[in-house]
């Protein structure tokens, strides 16, 4: 499965949204779009740390990095070229 | 024995059913009596907001209807009553809890059952049945203060079920359920009445805490008194029920700065998005006053979630800090967020 789609996956079934139609792109800012609250954001860094093998530094965890299919994407890329 | 004086606050107690909280063994004899005071001690950890809870090998309905004869069931939370290991039950009560297992006292009559629990969970405090007459007055079920929402505790976690049982029904999105919810978040000046459920809000919460400082009353009734800092009481409430008093920050005034000394967040409302409403007002706040804005942080082995929260709310760590072990995250305020559709919030004008 591709990068983007596992995460679009995992942000669906996890991110509260308010409207059963709510659609979102893979630019779209998931930050705006839904809400996060501290639970999914955790679970949002644990499931970048664990499902692609990496650590995510307290640097990193910016929101620019997490605030959309395409940013998380980027930052898994950057992050495993290493 | 002695190691009984020693133990760490209890926020649950597990009762063992046989020769624990009745004598005899009820497979073998359906005639079983309470022991004696048993009930009393039941009842006054519950109304110093100690939660009560089960963890027995016997059939289910047997020992439930025993419990309701005796007129004790419903003071216990997620009872474990099942043939299974103990260890596996006192950690499912953990879990539904969301309390730490070193916050738990279990109690039993074997010696193996307290072995077994103690080996998978190291942390947990075991007491023997034959020394149950003690508890009441052992240092780690007495809290220093019994504030109004330890005496509702139980009734919050039941009000916390019912929610958590009608939203894993609810078939909509979950944003809809939350919105069903009517929460009303007050954001209020913390008074002198609100300062021991404060303490005891430092003393109890490990997770979402930036600091994991405590406080205790004559020091957080200095702060109140003083023009230095600002002391702020969140409440949340819902159509099931209240929450009570489920934060606490502490801002400090210093010239054209505030600094977040303390933020705490009960874990009950980790999915609310409590946490990012609050600290979106406290950035409202202080571009009102034109003021700059930072935070303290204390890495612990529990708060990373308030670290996270806290960096996802545009905090940005500085590169150097006055002090070891406290890191400095600066807000420059350029980000002001629409608070989620789902909560009411109520603030007072002026906290600056």
């Amino acid at each position: 499965m591709d990068l983007t789609k596992k995460i679009r996956d995992f942000i669906n079934e996890n991110l509260i949204v308010f409207d059963d139609d709510a659609e979102f792109t893979d630019s779209d800012n998931i930050f705006a779009l839904g809400f996060v609250n501290s639970l999914f954001a955790m679970k949002l860094v644990s499931y970048v740390e664990n499902n692609f093998n990496i650590k995510v530094a307290n640097e990193d965890l910016r929101i620019e990095n997490f605030n959309s299919v395409d940013n998380i994407a980027a930052f898994i890329n950057s992050k495993t070229q290493l | 024995m002695t190691d009984y004086y020693n133990f760490k606050n209890i926020k649950c107690v597990i009762w063992d059913l046989d020769n624990t909280i009745w004598n005899g063994v009820l497979t073998e004899d359906i005639s079983v009596s309470l022991k004696d005071g048993i009930a009393h001690i039941i009842k006054t950890l519950d109304s110093r907001g100690i939660l009560n809870s089960v963890c027995s090998r016997n059939e289910y309905e047997d020992a439930v209807k025993k419990l309701k004869d005796f007129g004790i069931y419903e003071y216990f939370l997620y009872p474990q009553i099942n043939w299974g290991n103990k260890s596996e039950s006192v950690k499912r009560i953990a879990e539904l809890l969301n309390i730490s297992i070193d916050s738990i006292l279990f109690i039993d009559d074997q010696q193996y059952e307290l072995d077994e629990v103690k080996s998978i969970h190291p942390g947990i405090n075991c007491l023997n049945a034959s020394d149950y007459k003690l508890l009441p007055e052992l240092p780690c079920v007495n809290p220093r203060f019994i504030t109004e929402d330890s005496a509702r505790r139980r009734q919050m976690y039941i009000d916390d079920d019912n929610r958590k049982k009608d939203e894993e029904s609810y078939s909509g999105p979950k944003g809809k359920f939350l919105q069903s919810l009517n929460m009303q978040l007050c954001i209020k000046k913390a008074e002198e009445k609100d300062l021991r459920r404060l303490e005891e809000l430092t003393i109890r919460t490990h997770q979402l805490n930036t600091t994991g400082r405590t406080y205790d009353y004559d020091e957080l009734l200095g702060i109140i008194n003083s023009d230095k800092y600002i002391l702020l009481a969140a409440e949340l409430n819902d159509i099931y029920g209240s929450y009570g008093k489920i934060g606490l920050v502490l801002l400090e005034r210093k010239q054209q700065e505030i600094k977040i000394k303390l933020f705490i967040l009960s874990c009950r409302v980790m999915n609310r998005g409590i946490g990012t409403i609050i600290l979106n007002e406290i950035v409202k706040a202080a571009r009102e006053a034109s003021m700059g804005l930072s935070a303290e942080f204390v890495h612990t082995d529990r708060n990373k979630i308030m670290y996270v929260t806290l960096k996802f709310a545009n905090f940005i760590e500085a590169d150097t800090s006055d002090e070891e072990d406290i890191v400095i995250l600066y807000n420059d305020l350029s980000v002001v967020n629409n608070n989620p559709p789902h909560i009411n919030i109520i603030t007072e004008k002026e906290w600056i």
